[in-house]
């Protein structure tokens, strides 16, 4: 099928895919928001901006104060901010390693692997938090970036996986070897010959790899090793929890960080499904 | 008896529009006739096939209809069609070979098989294994997995299985295109055997390879675009086409002993139309070599002679 | 001109790679300038490995290849690029040697990339549309379309216009019609059959044996990796040697002439494990106590090789 006819297949399925297009509109209400939010108050984030300490939703604070009478609206839009962020650069992180170690050992084959496999096994098995606890444990002052770094760096295997065994099928294909016939560096095939067959699969990859890193890096902030220089969603979990917001009851502190992580991921997954089901004619309800 | 369709009409459903896989196919086949059916690969050879049997979207029911010995086949009805597949009317389809689940026993899937249509395993085993004596193949392979079979063995156990029930009419869908050429022969030469012993009263064998109908069958339908263009018995067919298609078809096949530097063989020159939207009248008019102003309309479908039936302008007035 | 010398590829296959599979086993042949040689073999007798050999695509596990002298296996980088200058290769499918989601003319692109990057833009196109018309293609009708907007037919002249943009010596053509239609398939090979006059010279790859017949002046009888037999085409089709040939030919169906009546012989096991022994002895009828031992082609008469321990006696 061509590209020409294969775009507008793509175009007819994706505007009638519900599940597709819900993931898509809730990602870009949530960006908007994280991206137009910070204006929309003159709050600073960390600022004890209410000397009433915790109060519910007004007018003044559309979502209330935290216990220290911080804004919680203007510190769920920074939070949001940075858990794109975090899902941008961790995952896009952990996709291109996925792409580099899957495209290697699905094209050489061979040793090289069995060797990248013996790595990704390892690293798969590795738990993974432990590993982020004591690293992130160590290092005095943790930036967004670094989170994002650690997330990367442990997240590819499955990335690595899927992408190598897409490879190998692509390898085996006729096209491939008339551009080796053709003379063509490997590095050169892989990236105009197999991976531009891949790139809905690929897509498909990254939003997993951007939801996965979302959740990870909220479960790293929630038990505290997040960034000591920034807010986010996972860490205004944390506060609340630690200062008592179940027990004293003051519900907007901790309901609006853990809604939008819900919903981020939910709509994230949600739009990983439709594509699914928009790439493979098989799952295409008529 | 045997198998009358009439003016049978199948479209396939797609974004683009209906595909007119098969339009008014009308033409019969006696009890004991093993008919070839033959024609360049997208001119709806499956479809028809497929038609008779499981007309399952996309594909899509337009009109005619089909009586098998006098009694017609609710052939649109996937559900009351249940009850005349297999046991009537069977198919192998295309592929089918490679279709066999590899990890499971040849026995225990033809048990599942049977059972899915309510037959008693346990009672047709002894006539199962008379068939596989039939085909030469030893009991034991009902204890083997597909791959511990070769291809020429494997085409013959579906046989075997799909005619377990002694069905009226076997459509057989390109049962021997994958093999080599002493498989092809055993296997052909089975399906003979087999209408000879009765497991099946008549055969419509599909596939591209005219020389193999030559070998095996009664008679040979030729169809081009979706249309059927010629059918008569195979010496007919193959020494005195009529359909200018047909001749043209016939005298593109290089036979053994034709060598390039003696003698040059040609082929057809163009290609068939597309099916979402073909020409008006007949669908072989831009190839070929003899058309004429009348060909924008339909050719009928005429008996020339004696069960020689042609779909062509130049031929019509012979009726 | 291309010579194979006892040329042998052993795949590993299994869990941890842990039994062989002797796809192709001590095969020598060679192919002269401006030769058409048949290399027939039902599937799976190791066809398209040679011819991946050939083209440097798959590795040789033992023996060698020489092109004019120069050692395939060995060739790296620029020389391995210079080889492909003068070999190319066009495959049996021709829908999967496209990349669907480009235009299909972008091989074209390709080669003037790779092989002739100081032709300018105008020139190489003038020389597509020259190769097209070779190949008998209209340039109009085919450039600037997408593989699946183009048949069969007009991808593999494709493919072999490709081919023929380099200059090529030697094409190996890997069951290049057997996807192709009665009607467009006939154009092909007489299309091939033509640039032998331009002093190619093509290992036709084929389970068809008319339609080797029709176009080789030698042939190759393959048969689970071993050549069974080789020799002029004429000696091959009219005097066949190996019991394998011999039901070859006559199973092959024919417009002319009705099978005989005699048996086909099939394979009574799956085709694995021949340790030592003929490879076709479990389906010869004239297998006896020697087959158990492997045969070599012997030369029976000027040119004509038979591997069979039977054709080898003398006649009674
Ligand atoms: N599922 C389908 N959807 C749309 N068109 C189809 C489908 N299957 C087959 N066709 C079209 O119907 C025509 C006949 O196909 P088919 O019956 O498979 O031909 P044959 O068996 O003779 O090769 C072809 O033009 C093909 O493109
Ligand atoms: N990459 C591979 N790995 C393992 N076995 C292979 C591979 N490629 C081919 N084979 C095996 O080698 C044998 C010869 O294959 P092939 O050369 O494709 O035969 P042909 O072209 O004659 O059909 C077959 O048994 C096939 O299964
Ligand atoms: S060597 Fe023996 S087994 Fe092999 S083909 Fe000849 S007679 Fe048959
Ligand atoms: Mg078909
Ligand atoms: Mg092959």
């Amino acid at each position: 099928m061509s590209a020409q006819k294969k775009k507008n297949e793509f175009i007819y399925f994706s505007s009638r895919n519900p599940k597709l297009l819900a993931g898509v509109s809730i990602i870009l209400l949530f960006l908007i928001l994280g991206l137009i939010g910070p204006s929309l108050t003159d709050h600073d984030p960390f600022a004890y901006a209410n000397p009433l300490g915790a109060q519910p939703p007004s007018s003044g604070y559309w979502f209330g104060t935290t216990f220290f009478g911080q804004d919680v609206f203007s510190q769920l839009v920074n939070g949001l901010r940075a858990t794109f962020l975090v899902g941008a650069i961790g995952g896009g992180l952990g996709t291109l390693l996925g792409m580099l170690i899957g495209f290697t050992a699905g094209y050489r084959g061979g040793v090289v692997d069995e060797i990248l496999n013996a790595l990704t096994n390892i690293v798969l098995v590795i738990p993974t938090l432990a590993v982020l606890l004591i690293i992130a444990a160590y290092l005095e002052v943790r930036s967004i970036f670094t989170e994002c770094l650690f997330i990367g760096l442990t997240a590819w295997p499955w990335a690595a996986r899927a992408i190598r065994a897409q490879t190998f099928s692509l390898r085996t294909r006729d096209f491939v070897d008339l551009a080796r016939m053709s003379g063509m560096r490997p590095l050169k095939i892989i990236f105009t010959e197999i991976a531009p067959n891949m790139m809905s699969y690929l897509l498909l990859v990254f939003i997993l790899q951007f939801g996965g890193a979302i959740l990870t890096a909220a479960t790293l902030d929630f038990i505290g090793l997040g960034p000591t220089n920034a807010i986010s969603l996972g860490m205004m979990m944390q506060y609340s929890v630690m200062w008592g917001a179940l027990q004293l009851g003051t519900w907007w502190w901790f309901i609006p960080p853990g809604l939008a992580i819900t919903i981020i991921v939910g709509a994230l997954y949600s739009m990983n499904v439709g594509l699914d089901e928009v790439f493979n004619p098989k799952l295409r309800e008529m | 008896m045997g198998l009358q369709v009439e003016n049978l009409t199948i479209y396939y459903q797609t974004l683009s529009g209906d595909v007119r896989a098969l339009e008014n196919a009308t033409f019969s086949l006696e009890g004991g006739e093993i008919m070839g059916l033959a024609g360049e690969s997208g001119c709806g050879k499956t479809t028809l096939g497929h038609s008779l049997i499981f007309l399952a979207p996309p594909m899509k029911y337009v009109g005619g209809r089909v009586l098998l010995d006098g009694e017609e086949l609710p052939i649109q009805d996937m559900e009351k069609m249940n009850e005349f597949r297999f046991r009537d009317i069977s198919i192998i389809p295309q592929y089918a070979m490679n279709a066999l689940n590899p990890i499971r026993k040849i026995g225990r899937m033809t048990e599942e098989l049977l059972q899915a249509k309510k037959v008693d395993f346990k009672a047709v085993l002894p006539e199962l294994k008379r068939r596989l004596d039939l085909v030469k193949l030893p009991h034991d392979v009902l204890d083997l997995y597909p791959i511990e079979l070769s291809g020429g063995m494997k085409q013959r156990m579906v046989m075997v299985v799909s005619t377990l029930l002694d069905p009226s009419l076997l459509i057989a869908d390109e049962i021997t295109s994958a093999l080599d050429v002493a498989s092809q022969k055993a296997v052909a030469e089975m399906l003979v055997e087999f209408r000879d012993q009765d497991c099946c009263k008549s055969a419509i064998v599909i596939t591209h390879d005219i020389s193999i109908l030559y070998q095996i069958a009664d008679s040979i339908m030729i169809m081009y675009a979706g249309q059927v263009a010629e059918k008569a018995s195979t010496r007919t067919i193959i020494h005195s086409p009529r359909h200018p298609y047909t001749k043209l078809l016939i005298s593109s096949l290089p036979e053994i002993g034709v060598k390039y530097s003696e003698r040059q063989l040609t082929g057809i020159p163009g290609k068939p139309p597309l099916l979402l939207d073909p020409p008006p009248g007949c669908r072989f008019r831009d190839r070929c070599p003899i058309a004429f102003d009348k060909c924008l309309e339909v050719p009928p479908f005429v008996e020339i002679e004696k069960g020689h039936f042609v779909a062509c302008w130049k031929e019509a007035g012979n009726a | 001109m291309l010579k194979l010398d006892k040329v042998t590829k052993i795949y590993r296959v299994g869990t941890f790679g842990g039994k062989e599979l002797h796809a192709v086993s001590e095969v020598s042949f060679e192919v002269r300038d401006r030769e058409v040689v048949s290399l027939i073999g039902e599937s799976g007798s190791g066809k398209s490995t040679i011819g991946k050999m050939i083209l440097h695509l798959v590795s040789i596990s033992d023996g060698s290849i020489l092109l004019d002298d120069l050692d395939v296996a060995a060739l790296k980088g620029e020389a391995l690029k210079e080889y492909y200058r003068k070999v190319q290769g066009v495959f049996q499918d021709p829908f999967s040697s496209y990349n669907p989601i480009f235009k299909a003319d972008r091989i074209f692109q390709t080669i003037h990339d790779e092989f002739y990057p100081d032709v300018s833009a105008g020139e190489w196109s003038a020389k597509v549309e020259r190769t097209l018309k070779d190949v008998g293609l209209n340039p109009e009708h085919v450039l600037d379309k997408f593989p699946h907007q183009l048949s069969g037919g007009q991808l593999q002249r494709f493919l072999i216009a490709r081919a023929l943009l380099l200059d090529i010596k030697f094409l190996v053509a890997d069951e290049i019609i057997s996807m192709l239609d009665a009607s467009t398939r006939i154009d092909v090979l007489n299309l091939l059959a033509g640039l032998k006059e331009l002093g190619l010279s093509i290992l036709f790859i084929t389970h068809d044996l008319s339609l080797a017949n029709y176009i080789s002046e030698r042939a190759v009888i393959l048969y689970r990796g071993c050549v069974a037999e080789m020799g002029a085409t004429e000696k091959i089709f009219t005097n066949p040697r190996h019991p394998y040939t011999q039901m070859l030919i006559a199973s092959v169906p024919r417009l002319d002439r009705k099978w005989e009546a005699q048996a086909s012989v099939e394979s009574k096991c799956a085709p694995t494990g021949y340790a030592s022994g003929c490879v076709y002895y479990d389906r010869c009828p004239l297998a006896f106590g020697k087959c158990k031992r492997r045969p070599i082609p012997l030369e029976i008469e000027p040119g004509h090789f038979v591997a069979c321990w039977k054709a080898a006696e003398p006649p009674v």
